[in-house]
Formats: C-alpha cells, structure tokens, sequence
C-alpha cells in the first residue's frame, strides 16, 4: 500500500497566481484585512528577497514597486482546493483532503495503470501543472510520512519501506506546525530537524511536552500510523472571481471569462468529463445598475441556446444557463458562445463578481456511419447559431415546429437540433409526392390589409398592397374561430381567390395578344388566401398559393 | 513563323490521337466531371434538370405565384427525407411551416433563419456556409423588391459558389428574376400556367352563389431551363452544358395539388 501526498507551497499566493497567471514570473505579496488595517499576509520567495516581511502594512508594501500587492482571495483559495481535489480524484477515488493545502491519495492498486510510483508522483504533478499549481509530491508506504515529506521536501519525492525514519530526519521541525509553545521549547533545546526529535527518549519527551510531544516524536521516527479519511468524491466544478473593480465592457470580461472557463475546463479534463451545461452568474453593482433594465425580474422568452436566463433586481445579479447541444470541454468554443450571447443580452450594470459552472456530463462517444449524411458539427453548429441569433434575434432563429392547436399559421421556434439518424425509409404515399408536387402556401406577416369588394355574396375585386384587381374565382368562405378564453382569440372567414390584376383585366380588353407579364413584377395570375377579421373588422391578406 | 508552329502542333495532336486511338477516346479533351445531385422530387423536373448539382448554386427565379415556393419545399422536404441538415434563409419571413410540413418537410431538420433584410440574409448565408454541414441552403429572397436583389454585388454570388464548391452542400437561390449570372450552375424560371378548380368557375356561379363545394385544386406550372452546367447521364434531355439567357431553353410542365386534395387522393388510395 502506498499513499502520494501533494502539496501546496505558497498556497493562498498560487491561488492568486492561478486565476490571474500573468504574475506568475513577479514578486508578489498579499494583504488581508480592512482599510486602514491591510497587513500583508502571505509574500512569496522574490517578494522576502525584496525586502516584504509578513505584517507589513500595505502602505510600507507599497514602496516595493517590483512587488505586486494584490487581496488575499478566499474564494479563489476554495476553487484552488477544489482543483487540488480535482487532481487526486483523477488517477484515484480514494482521496483525503488533509488540509486546503494539502491531500493525501491512495495509490493502492494504480500500478497496472499508471506504472511506477514515481510516474504516479510524474503525472500528478504534470495534472496539477495543467491546473495552474505548482506542487510537491511525496510517496511513501505511511501516510503521514507521505504527508509530512510533501511539506517538507520540494519536487518529487519517493520514499521506500523502511527508509522513512532515515529520510524524515532532514526534515526540520516546521513541517509539523508544532504549536508556538513546544516550538518555542524544542528551539530553547536546540531540537531543529526530525533527526534530534527522534533521538529524545520518549518517555522523558512525553513528562515534558505531553500527548503533542510524543505524535511529534513518533512522526519524527516515521512511526504514526493512521487510516485514510476519503473525501466525499464530488462532481462539482465551479469557478468564482471577485473583481476589485467593477467591469463594465465586454472585451475585460471576455478575459476573465476566459481565465475562469480555462481552469474550469482543466479541471473537467482532469476528472475525464466535459460540460453539458455552463451556468454564468454576475453579480453587479448596485450603486451603478439601470432601474429602468432590472425591472425584468420575470424570466425572459429564451433564446435556442440557453434554457434559463433571469435579471434579478432585488438579488442584483445576472444568470444565465446555456444548455449545449453535444458536452464539450473546448474552452475557447465555449467563450466564443458566452461572448455572442452577452452581446445580445448584456449585463445592465458593472461587474463586481463572476461565477461559473459547468454541469459535467460524458465526453460526447461519436462514430460516424457509412450510410448517414454529413450533418453539421455540433460545436461549429452551436457557434453559427450564436452568430445567427445575434444577427436577427433570438427568437428567429430555430426549427419551426407546429403547435398543437388549430389557430391558422401557428408556429412555435424551438432549438435546431439535427439528429445524426439514417435516412428514413420511403414513405407509404410517396409514390403521391412524386405524382404531384403539394401547393406551397407563402404566408405575408404581418398580414396586409385589404380593400374587398363584393358581388353576389363573392368577392369580386381587391385591392392590397401593389396589388388591384378582379377576382376571377373565389373558394370560400370558411369559417374558424378558436380560444374564446384567452386575449388574442381568432375567429375569421378565409376565402381562396384567384385574382387577374388589372393591368391584365385592360390588356386583355385591348386583345389577346397584349397580354404579357407585369412590368413591375405584379403577378399575372395569383392564387391568395385573404380572411375577414371578425373582431377587427377588417380584411386582411393571409399569404399566397407559390 | 507563326503558321509553321501551328501546323506542328496540329500534326502532333494528330500523331498523338492516332496512336491512342482506340485506347483513350478524346486525349485533348477536358475529362467529363459528374456532378452529384439530389432530386426535386418531381418526376418532371428532375427528369428536366437531372436534379439539384450538389457543390453549386440553383437559381430558381420567377414572378410571384408561379410555383417557386413549390419547388422550394419539394428540394427541403428531399433534403430532409435523406437526413440531411438543411437551412433556409428567409428574406421576408415568409415561410409557412403548415405548408412545408404537408410537403414532406422534416421540420426538426429544418433550420429557419427568419431575416427581415437583404443584408441579413446574405450575412446569415455567409454564417451557414463558413458552418458547413448543411445539405441545401437556401436563400429565398423572392418577396424582397426586385431591385433590392438586383444590387447584390456579383462577388457575393461569386464567394458563395466558392464556398461551396468541393462540398455536398447544394445551394438555393429563390428570386424574382435571375441575379446569379454566371455563377448559377441551374438555372429554372418558372411560370404559373392555370389555376384548377374542383368545379369550373362558371358552373359554380351558375349553381351556387356562395362557391362552399368548389374548392381549389391546384396549378399547372411550367418550369423553363435557363441554364445547366450539369454533365448528366447520356441520353438525358439536357445533355448540353448550357442554354443562353435568351435562348428558349426545354421546359417541363407539372401540377400542384393543394392539401385537401392530397387527403382525397390518399383516401382513395385506401
């Protein structure tokens, strides 16, 4: 049985570093507390050399021009965690999360699959790379020895049966984060490293120091033996950033968007999976947000690419849900959506914190037949659609799809989702769509009104549009009229007429032979459906026979 | 000088024909490229064109009312019946969904762009032709003003050929006139020839004052050859790679039935 234990040096500054990479090449120092009480909190290797020591106030911090002076970030320090947890549950199930810094990993049983164990050690340190962490990792057959060489030792580092207490021994006494009293005392004794620990009688040790004194003695022999506590395995991948100024243009948010989306899809493809749904929240500037925007506080009609999207006033956020078509883990793709969407639907104020999800789900399995037509590519697909709704709406772009109720022309969009199935079976009465074609119906929305005269009971002339002329023969009239219970109830008479304009009407009266096409394109014989609105008491032109 | 080397190069082609003679029909002339087509599904027009060219552009032009619509949906309810993506992209937002599912339209395969100018539609074109994937694409511009359509730049015709050239994507264009030029490889103009009715029109003013019993039946409507680059099967109609604008290409004539008189005929099937 062997156990790996990564740590995290530096944790609360890589966790900084990791949502904002540029400053992983600069001195950094982070600062806690509130104005004026900033004292600096966590200072990395080149930020010491500078001369920042902890306690510093960020005034004095200030001075040091070639350190960055950044907020210590405690959400940013939980996604980090959840990153370090990502790592250990994608070679192993069996996971303790020891501290926010630390995890220790079983090993037992991964040999097969992943080889030795210092390639295990190779390859969590390479994941953790992935994830933005610079990490130390320890393997040993003891986990606390594990544990404590991962603090300890910087790289990789495997230990043998049987060689813990000799490689414990270098270590120095920091590792165990002793408290400052028996720190105090073991320095007062000239005890510094594991080694003189481990050389003091236990018994005597134990008079003096206690119960502490005698798990610092046993950890320093590497004899402490203790079972693994697994970490309930979760499948939770969320990103936050709270922003120290409010963002207000797209092109920023693109970037942080961007960071945010990188690291979540890092994370899914430590765990093997991809993102079925990304959940985007801001939360906005309350000092700076339009009333006039916030109060669409109902749910908006939904555009084909997300199934969610609330304005909240009174929780001064902005949500959104975007569904995708096929999971993916393709970072840019997925910006290149968020981008086209927020452009059609931007935040009303600025920006002063961004949280995102991915609800994971099976990498799409795909292969394709021999048989079955090429079908656009559903990530390229749901990006063309983005585009399309940004160029002509939401609600126009989509697969029609007929409602089941009876009013004439009704048609709901819904999202276009071309299904990779074989070409279907010839239909029974195809045999009649290949004898006559069916009459195309053009419907004109919205619906031109018409001026219709009648004769007999029949209309026999009409005039709409750019179109005047006489009604050679009508079909009618028919009619319908439906939910009587709701505000925009119908009830009309359809007539089919078959019109001859007039243009023709006094050509043909010169001779047959002047009859010709229409000049300005006006049909020379027309088939129109035309209906008289009962309750607006008008005739209106429905569509054309094309 | 100049005629010495022309009679060369005429004794050498000769040389070379006669040598192969036998073995290779035509060495000098460009090797015939079949295009790959789809079908109107209408017998007399597929028998007409050889089909829709796959990798080019359809032009299919004509007044209102002459049964361009018709063809349209015939194409989209083809391409669909294969399982193919297809996309329209509608000038006018024009498109009636009832209809285009009575002709055999997979809706669900169907994706509408409902434009509202002709910059949004060519814009929208573009969009799906970059995509790629689709199986038709069609662009129905025929309820925009003529004039409006006429101004398109011929580049823009030019790009779109190109994009889908070397794909099996078959491009659609429906216009009033015809726009395309050159870059079209079919061209259609279509012409509405008589409307039928379930009873004659006079009868039924004779018999009855409100014409309830008499419904409309149909159209005949022709469809003319303006221009075919397609290589089809030899013996077929159009075997020539092209027919000028103002030569009065081969036509072919068909009924529409309207959706009521599907329903009879289906019935007396049964």
């Amino acid at each position: 049985m062997a156990f790996a234990s990564i740590h995290v040096p530096e944790f609360s500054i890589q966790a900084v570093v990791r949502a904002e990479p540029v400053l992983r090449e600069r001195a950094i120092a982070l600062m806690e507390g509130f104005p004026p009480q900033e004292r600096v909190v966590a200072v990395d290797a080149a930020g010491a050399r500078a001369g920042i020591s902890l306690g510093m106030a960020k005034s004095q911090a200030a001075q040091f021009h070639s350190v960055e002076i950044r907020q210590r970030s405690h959400i940013e320090e939980q996604s980090a965690h959840a990153a370090l947890l990502d790592i250990g549950w994608s070679i192993s199930p069996r996971v303790e999360q020891t501290a926010i810094d630390s995890i220790v990993v079983d090993l037992e049983g991964l040999g097969s699959l992943f080889g030795s164990e210092e390639a295990m050690a190779r390859l969590l340190t390479r994941r953790a790379a992935d994830l933005g962490l610079a990490v130390h990792v320890a393997v040993s057959a003891n986990l606390e020895v594990a544990l404590h060489a991962a603090r300890g030792f910087p790289g990789i580092t495997v230990i043998s049966p049987g060689e813990e207490a000799k490689r414990m021994s270098a270590l120095a006494m920091e590792v165990f984060s002793p408290s400052a009293e028996i720190m105090e005392t073991l320095e007062r004794w000239g005890v510094r490293n594991c080694e003189a620990l481990a050389k003091l009688p236990l018994l005597e040790l134990s008079e003096r120091l206690g119960q502490e004194g005698v798990q610092l003695h046993r950890w320093a022999r590497g004899q402490s033996r203790r079972a693994l506590i697994l970490a309930e395995t979760k499948l939770c991948f969320e990103e936050e950033m709270a922003l120290e100024y409010a963002v207000e243009e797209l092109e920023p948010l693109a970037f942080l968007l961007g960071r945010l989306l990188d690291q979540v899809c890092a994370r899914l493809a430590a765990r093997s999976l991809s993102a079925c749904a990304i959940r985007l929240r801001f939360e906005l500037d309350a000092a700076c947000r339009d009333e006039s925007l916030l109060e669409e506080s109902a749910p908006k009609r939904t555009g084909p690419g997300e199934i969610a999207h609330r304005r909240s006033g009174e929780n001064k956020s902005y949500e959104k849900l975007f569904t995708l078509p096929v999971p993916t883990r393709d970072s840019k793709m997925l910006l290149k959506l968020l981008r086209l969407h927020l452009q059609g639907d931007p935040p009303n104020a600025p920006i002063v914190r961004i949280f995102l999800a991915a609800d994971p789900a099976a990498p799409r399995a795909m292969q394709h037949g021999l048989f079955v037509p090429s079908s656009p590519d559903p990530e390229k697909l749901e990006l063309t659609l983005a585009r399309l709704a940004n160029l002509v709406g939401h609600a126009r772009v989509g697969s029609p799809r007929i409602p089941d109720s009876h009013r004439p022309g009704a048609f709901e969009m819904s999202r276009f989702l071309p299904g990779r199935d074989a070409p279907e079976a010839r239909e029974k009465n195809n045999s009649l769509n290949e004898r006559a074609a069916l009459a195309a119906f053009r419907a004109f929305r919205p619906a031109p009104r018409a001026a219709v005269a009648f004769r007999d009971g029949r209309p026999a002339r009409i005039s709409f549009s750019d179109v005047h002329g006489e009604v050679m023969a009508a079909s009618g009239p028919w009619r319908t009229s439906g939910e009587w219970w709701r505000e925009d109830t119908w009830s009309r008479e359809e007539w089919e007429i078959e019109i001859r304009p007039a243009a023709e009407r006094d050509a043909a009266a010169v001779g047959p032979s002047a009859i010709g096409p229409s000049a300005s394109g006006e049909p020379r014989r027309g088939i129109y459906r035309i209906y008289y609105d009962a309750l607006c008491r008008g005739w209106f032109v429905a569509g054309m026979y094309d | 000088m100049g005629l010495t080397m022309a009679v060369n190069v005429a004794a050498l082609r000769f040389q070379i024909e006669t040598a192969l003679a036998g073995r290779v029909p035509a060495p000098f002339a460009p090797r015939p490229v079949r295009v790959e087509t789809a079908p109107f599904r209408i017998a007399e027009v597929d028998e007409l064109t050889g089909g829709l060219p796959r990798g080019g552009l359809t032009e299919i032009c004509g007044p209102p009312c002459s049964g361009r619509a018709t063809l349209l949906l015939s194409a989209l309810a083809s391409g669909t019946a294969h399982a193919e993506a297809c996309a329209l992209v509608d000038g006018r937002d024009s498109f009636d969904p009832h209809s285009a599912a009575a002709a055999g339209v997979k809706l669900e395969r169907l994706l509408w762009v409902r434009c509202g100018n002709i910059d949004q539609c060519l814009r929208a074109t573009d969009l799906l032709l970059q995509g790629g994937g689709f199986g038709l694409i069609a662009l129905d511009l025929s309820v925009l003003p003529p004039k409006t359509v006429r101004y398109v730049p011929l580049n823009v015709w030019f790009r779109f050929r190109r994009a889908v050239e070397n794909t099996s994507t078959i491009l659609l264009l429906v216009d009033r006139e015809s726009n395309a030029g050159t870059c079209a490889s079919l061209v259609l103009r279509m012409a509405s020839e008589t409307a039928r009715w379930a009873e004659p029109p006079a009868r039924r003013a004779a018999v009855t004052a409100n014409s309830c019993a008499c419904l409309l039946d149909g159209a005949q409507i022709q469809a003319q050859l303006v221009r075919s680059r397609l290589q089809t099967a030899p013996g077929a109609r159009n075997d020539r790679s092209f027919a000028g604008k103002h030569d009065a290409g081969p036509a072919a004539s068909f009924q529409t039935k309207t959706e009521w008189s599907y329903g009879k005929e289906i019935a007396k099937t049964k």
